[in-house]
């Protein structure tokens, strides 16, 4: 699983029939730290996050389907957490 | 899933078994600020409906090929939708 700061929403009619109905959000992949890496994913919501919440992300497919409960669905990256809080014990 | 731009399309003469009739696409991958980033791809088209131009999100693995009508066919990437609107939180309200 990865952490990710929700920083945006998809708008699409046009899609997959899976993805009829399902909110797509543009998160952002975060360090440990909390800072932005640059890069970005496009994931359903499977918790009702929201705009600016850091979030837990799985971005592997069997996993993904299993909380859809639909072995067909085309999908990988899914939010499943609403993170409130990291503590770091150690960093080196 | 990733954001592209779908820049042209390609059409092949010779296609593995159980790709034939699917619509190849090349796609410039994007930033979320929908900068192109990284080398164009060819992606298969699940949607059927999109064309040059357009800002799309697709899918990469296993689940490229799931897309799709034939679900066990040997490809990459796969468009999933055509994006009407990105709508970044720190942008200004028109």
């Amino acid at each position: 699983m990865i952490l990710g700061r929700i920083s945006g929403l998809i708008v699409s009619t046009i899609n997959h029939e899976f993805y009829d109905n399902k909110r797509l959000l543009l998160v952002d992949r975060l360090t440990v730290e909390g800072k932005p890496t640059g890069k970005y994913i496009i994931a359903i919501d499977s918790v009702g996050a929201g705009a600016g919440e850091t979030v837990l992300i799985i971005d592997e497919g069997n996993s993904a389907r299993q909380i859809v409960e639909d072995s067909t669905a085309p999908l990988r990256s899914i939010i499943v957490g609403i993170v409130d809080q990291t503590t770091i014990q150690s960093f080196q | 899933m990733l954001l592209g731009k779908v820049i042209g399309t390609l059409t092949p003469c010779v296609v593995y078994k159980g790709l034939e009739g699917v619509p190849m696409l090349l796609v410039q991958p994007l930033d979320k600020n929908q900068n192109p980033t990284g080398n164009t791809i060819v992606a298969a088209d699940s949607t059927r409906m999109a064309g040059t131009d357009e800002l799309i999100y697709y899918e990469g693995g296993r689940e490229a090929a799931m897309a799709l009508e034939t679900t066990f066919v040997p490809v990459d990437a796969t468009i999933i939708g055509i994006v009407d609107d990105v709508k970044l939180d720190n942008e200004e309200v028109e």
